[in-house]
Parts: C-alpha cells; structure tokens; sequence
C-alpha cells in the first residue's frame, strides 16, 4: 500500500497495461519526452521506449484515426487528447467512426482503444480549456465512457478500459491531478458499469461524477454534522454503461436524490439518470429529483467566477439542505 | 525518380490559381495526358507491349474493370426499378483505378474506400452478390444491410471499410499501417479518395503523420475534376489539387492517366513496393472522370456541354480493349470474358431478388463487443 497522486496513477496504470501486453500502444502530443503536459504520462517513454510511446504532432485526428487503424488491425492503442475541449476537432471519429464501425459492419470490425482526456475546470483556464464533456461522448450508442475520481480508480478503470474490447473514453480530471489517495502494491484491474457507494446513507441519493465525488464527500460530512442529514453518496465513475441498478437501489432506500455535474446544464449526464429514475423509481421519491450543475454558460477564467458556476461544496450543502427541509 | 516503364504526367504549365472554367479544365486535363504523351521520353501508356505486364495480369485488369462497370451499371438499374434504396456513389468512368491497383495489391494488404466504393470493394474479390445485396438490404447483403453503400467492408478480403465522412479514413490507414510497421507485418494500406477530400484538414494531418513515421501506406486520388457539384479547381488553390500538396511533404509529385488501367498498375506495383520495403508512404494523383453525377440525387447538370462525351473517347474499358485486341488477343477471349461477367451479375441480380429482407432481429446486435447494446444495467 502506498500513497499516490492521481497523476501518478496515470502514468502507473498505462505502465501496467504495457508491461502486461506489447499490443498496447500510447500516442499523443507531448506524452513522451516531456512526459505530458500535466505530467501524467512521466517515465513511461524512458520504461517502453520510443516504438512504443509516441509524440505526435498536434493532429488530433491523425492522433484518433491511427488509433483507430491500429485498434481494427490488432493494436490496443491508448491515445491522449490533451485538453477535453480538443475533442471538437476530432470529433468526427468520436461521433461517427469509434462507435459506428462494429454495427455498420455488422460486427466485422473491432474497435478496441482508449481515448483519455484532460477533462473538467478549476484550473481557471477559461472557456476552451475547462470544459467537461462527458455529454459529447455519451450519446453515441457504441462507446463506453469512464471517469474516474481517486487514484486507485484511475489503475483499476484505465486497466478494464483498455482490457475491454469497444472503444472508451477514460475522462480524467485535470483539477484532480494532484489529489491523493491510497494504492495497494501489484497488479489493480476494476470492471467497467460499477457504481461505488463511498458513503451510507438514509435521508437522500446524492450521486457524482470526478471532480464532484470528493466535494459531494465533504458536503455530505457538513450536511450530517451540522443539520443531521444523513447522505448516501454514490461516485457513478462509468457513464456507458451506466450502473442504474447501484442508482435505483439507493433510491429506494433513501427515496431523495441529487445529482452533482460539473457540465453545463442542459443534457447532462444527470438529466439521463434523473430521467431513468422517473420511469423506474417514481414511487419511490418523496421529493423532487434536484440536479446541481454549473449553470448553463461557458466558464470564466478568472478564480472568483470560475468557483461560483461550477458547484462548490457550500452550494451543495445549501442546495440540499434546503431541498430536504421543503 | 526512377521509374520502370512509365513516366508520370509532365505537368502544363498553368497560371498557379484555380480559374478554370469547367469545360477549358476537362480539356487541360486532356491536353496533359495527350501532351506528356508525345514528349516523355519514355512515353508511359498506348504502344502495345511497352509496358511489361504479362497476359495473365492483363486479362485480370480487363476483366475486373468490365466487372465493374457491369455491376455498377447494375446497380444504377437496380435504382431504377426502385430496389436499390437511399443513395449511392458510382465510379462508372473510373473503373481502371479500382482495377490497376487491385491487381498489383498482394492478399492480405487493406483497403481504406470512401462512399463512393463499390469498385474498389468488389476490385478485391468480394462477390457481386453481396455488394449489391447490401445495396437491396437484403439478408445476403455483405453486412446484412447494416452499413448500407456508403459503408462496403469486408475484413476478410482485407477491404478495411469505406468511409462516408471526407478525409477520415486517411488517418486510420495511417493507423493500419503503423500496426504492420510495428508487428513487422509485410501488408501495406492503400487509401482511396476523391480529389475534394484533399482540402479537408484530415487530409494534411495523415500525410504529414505518414511521412514522419514513413508508414506503408499509398494515398490514391481518383481526380475525377469534380468534389461534388462544384469544379474542384474553382475551390482549391493549385491545379493539381493532390500532387501539387506532395511536396509539402516531401514526396513526389505523382500524377498519372487514371483512365489506363496499365499505368496505374505499374504506378502502383512501383509505390506498393517502395511501401512494402519500409520506404515510406506515396501519394498518387490519378485523373479520371465519373460519368455519372455524385450521387444518385445529382443529375450532374452543372456540367458543361460536351465535356462527357469528351472523356467517353477515352473510355478505361473501351480503350483496354482496344490495346488489348492490339496486342493480339483474340476477340473471341474477351467476348468470353464480357459474357462470363455479365453471367456473374446477372446470376448475383437474380439472387437478391430472391434474397429475403434482411432479419429484423440484427437491429440490436453488435453495437457493443458482446453482441448486444446493453448501455445500462
């Protein structure tokens, strides 16, 4: 057992998955010699040498597409797009080749790649270097999509995404780089679909996605020391396929839910599950579902109004507190 | 370079920015080949038994190309009667490119089509039966009716996909490519698209990818002179809208008689080798007409009086016929040839005819690896 950065787990996860198998390839800009530019993808060029860890230039389709030629011939590539934002550029392969070639096919191609991303704001870059885009990626039947919030989550979903046979997107979390958590030593495989519950609870469902799972933690600390609400807190970590059944089971017991999102409002990930709910899980709510998301604009850069769009433990604290007691 | 048996095209010198009104291009574009003709020194096409190929390969390449232009006339009949739904690409016109590069690819190499890729698809060996049964979406269809024209694959004849969206499938050949250099792996990738796809920015980054880690992979652009409707020298800055973007990456320029099926052969043979030795990618212009519009919404009105009929005297099929009777096959041989081909797509017509629609029960398979669609639990 040790203590690692999720940075770290990065770099150790994709090391464990090339050292287990040689097909496993990593491409992308600046990933090699300088180790990516958030310093995630460190020693890995100097453990597996240039054939097999690759800069790129900044081409970010020819950075998907090879990836995807390879992954149809026999390589598990795992390809870096450095800002999430940049999937716009390439998102052509996103949208219409990773998750289209297996069924236009019917069947006859295979697709199996990873695509990871520096996901998610707080790092106060602004508008084009900030986003999450969870919903870019999961509306398009044919792609699995994955992210993490801890250090051994990023080992355990990195190894089952490149493991898995379809195309993922692995969404890490820029802001999250430099948390912490514990590791055990050898080797860590974890199952895509799987929600975690990270904290029992009985007065309400509140369910997060990285960056908001540990702020959803530390409101739920405060909810129950200060107002004796107890919160069962759900950490979704896959979105395709999504774990509905970890979802509606808490409901059940708790029949209160909050989603917290750190995406724009409109079409977020929780909107999905808050619609699932209703279907399935009507009768067993008390209460209206509430989604806390950022506001429906593009993120500012400048750290006060970064920190008052995309939701802060006090704001989910408050927006609970208040949810509960109506 | 050095080249066996052929030259590319000398290039006429033009005024260095689009400006052609479509007629005057068609008529360039034959004056080049007309021209390059008479004064390279090794003159590249036309005088029987110039360029070595042997018997065998010859007849291949007049029988794949009579193959494809019985099947694709098929299909556009098939249309006509209404049994051919949604659109559909024709390389009616363009036969000898699918076929010239077809026979100098060795089993096992891939081929990355667009839309407009049932020629190269069935140039490979896949059956008659199952390009057009895709088209009908009938059950016997090469996927079954899942993927429909635009999207002919069939892994085992090594034809990787055709690509629907321009310019995406340059970068995966690339991807194919790295996979073979990486395993060590002799196949090479053989991209085929249009010459609209080159001012797309997919375009640049795959060979600009190709080149710096000299990947085995040849880029061919049909030029039919046409990106959809609009002439593509009035939307793109060079005359050759291919092989005057080469040497931004520093390959040759390469551009040929796309109409003749042997100069794109021993093009072919020549730049498939040089991939295969671990020399680097190649891009190939080949200047081609389709006789048909872009797709079959597209009547192809905008195209100025004349200038069809220009390019049919320069026919692929009629022309290798013609050199191949100069040469000294009998007719008798390839009338056998043109009947045995008309047999196979006759007999594949009446198949899908036959074919039941294809099953209901695949509308939910194969979205994911397990076979299923399964998003949630």
């Amino acid at each position: 057992m040790a203590e690692l950065t999720y940075r770290d787990a990065v770099a150790r996860g994709i090391a464990q998955e090339m050292s287990r198998d040689e097909d496993v390839v990593f491409l992308g800009e600046d990933v090699a010699k300088a180790g990516g530019v958030f310093k995630a993808t460190v020693g890995l060029l100097e453990k597996f040498g240039p054939r097999r860890v690759r800069d790129t230039p900044i081409s970010e389709q020819a950075i998907l597409g090879a990836a995807m030629g390879a992954a149809m011939t026999g390589l598990k590539p795992i390809a870096e797009i450095m800002f999430a934002d940049f999937l716009a550029v390439c998102y052509d392969y996103v949208a219409n080749e990773f998750p289209k070639s297996r069924y236009m096919t019917n069947g006859q191609v295979k697709c199996p790649l990873v695509v990871r991303l520096g996901n998610g704001g707080g790092a106060r870059f602004g508008a084009q270097h900030s986003q999450c885009v969870e919903n870019w990626c999961m509306q398009f039947p044919g792609l699995k999509v994955v992210a993490p919030s801890s250090p051994i989550d990023v080992i355990g979903l990195l190894a089952a995404a490149v493991r898995d046979p379809n195309p993922v997107i692995f969404l890490e979390h820029k802001s999250l780089y430099a948390s912490k958590g514990e590791v055990p030593d050898g080797e860590i495989v974890d199952t895509l679909g799987s929600a975690k519950i990270l904290r029992v609870g009985t007065d309400c469902s509140v369910i997060a996605l990285a960056m908001m799972v540990p702020r959803a933690l530390a409101a739920a600390e405060r909810l129950q020391s200060e107002y004796g609400i107890s919160c069962e807190v759900l950490d979704v970590r896959s979105l395709v396929p999504l774990d509905a059944r970890a979802i509606l089971g808490s409901v059940a017991k708790t029949h209160r839910v909050f989603t917290v999102e750190e995406n724009p409002r409109v079409l977020g990930w929780g909107a999905e599950i808050v619609s699932i709910i209703a279907d399935e899980a009507f009768y067993d709510l008390d209460g209206p579902p509430v989604r806390i998301t950022t506001p429906h604009i593009p993120l500012p850069a400048a750290d006060v109004l970064e920190d008052l769009a995309i939701p802060s433990v006090a704001r989910i604290v408050e927006t609970i507190r208040r949810s509960m007691a109506s | 370079m050095a080249r066996t048996g052929f030259k590319p095209l000398s290039v006429v010198k033009h005024a260095s920015r689009g400006g052609f009104a479509a007629p005057d291009l068609a008529l360039a574009v034959m004056q080049e080949i007309v021209v390059s003709k008479q004064s390279s020194e090794k003159k590249m096409t036309a005088a029987p038994g110039e360029i070595d190929i042997d018997t065998a390969t010859r007849l291949e390449l007049y029988r794949l190309q009579v193959l494809l232009r019985e099947a694709e006339q098929r299909a556009y009949d098939l249309f006509l009667q209404n049994l051919v739904k949604g659109t559909s690409h024709l390389s009616l016109g363009q036969e000898a490119i699918a076929a010239g590069c077809a026979a100098a690819m060795k089993p096992g190499d891939l081929s990355f089509c667009t839309y407009r890729g049932h020629a190269h698809t069935l140039a490979r060996g896949v059956a008659v039966e199952k390009v057009l049964g895709e088209l009908m979406g009938r059950d016997n269809g090469l996927m079954r009716g899942k993927g429909g024209s635009m999207h002919l694959t069939s892994v085992e004849h090594g034809v990787m996909g055709s690509y629907a969206i321009i310019g995406a499938h340059l970068p995966i050949a690339c991807g194919a490519a790295w996979r073979a250099q990486y395993k060590g792996q002799s196949d090479i990738s053989v991209c085929f698209f249009g010459d609209g796809t080159t001012n797309i920015g997919a375009f640049h980054e795959a060979l600009n990818l190709a080149v710096i880690w000299k990947l085995p992979v040849v880029f061919v652009c049909e030029n039919n002179l046409y990106m959809e409707y609009t002439p593509i020298s009035e939307v793109t800055a060079v005359h050759h809208p291919a092989a005057d973007r080469a040497s931004a990456y520093g390959l040759p320029k390469i551009i040929i008689d796309g109409n003749d099926a042997d100069v794109v052969y021993t093009t072919m043979s020549e730049v498939f080798d040089q991939a295969r030795r671990g020399d680097g990618p190649s891009l190939v212009e080949c200047l081609t007409y389709r006789y048909s519009g872009h797709s079959r919404a597209d009547p192809a009105k905008y195209r100025p009086e004349g200038e069809l009929e220009l390019w049919k005297q320069r026919d692929p099929v009629k022309m290798y016929k013609e050199r191949l009777t100069g040469l000294g096959f009998e007719a008798p041989r390839l009338a056998e040839i043109d009947a045995e081909v008309r047999r196979v797509v006759d007999a594949a017509t009446d198949a899908c005819k036959a074919a039941p629609t294809t099953s209901t029960d695949i509308l939910f398979t194969d979205v994911y690896a397990d076979g299923g669609w399964a998003w949630r639990n």
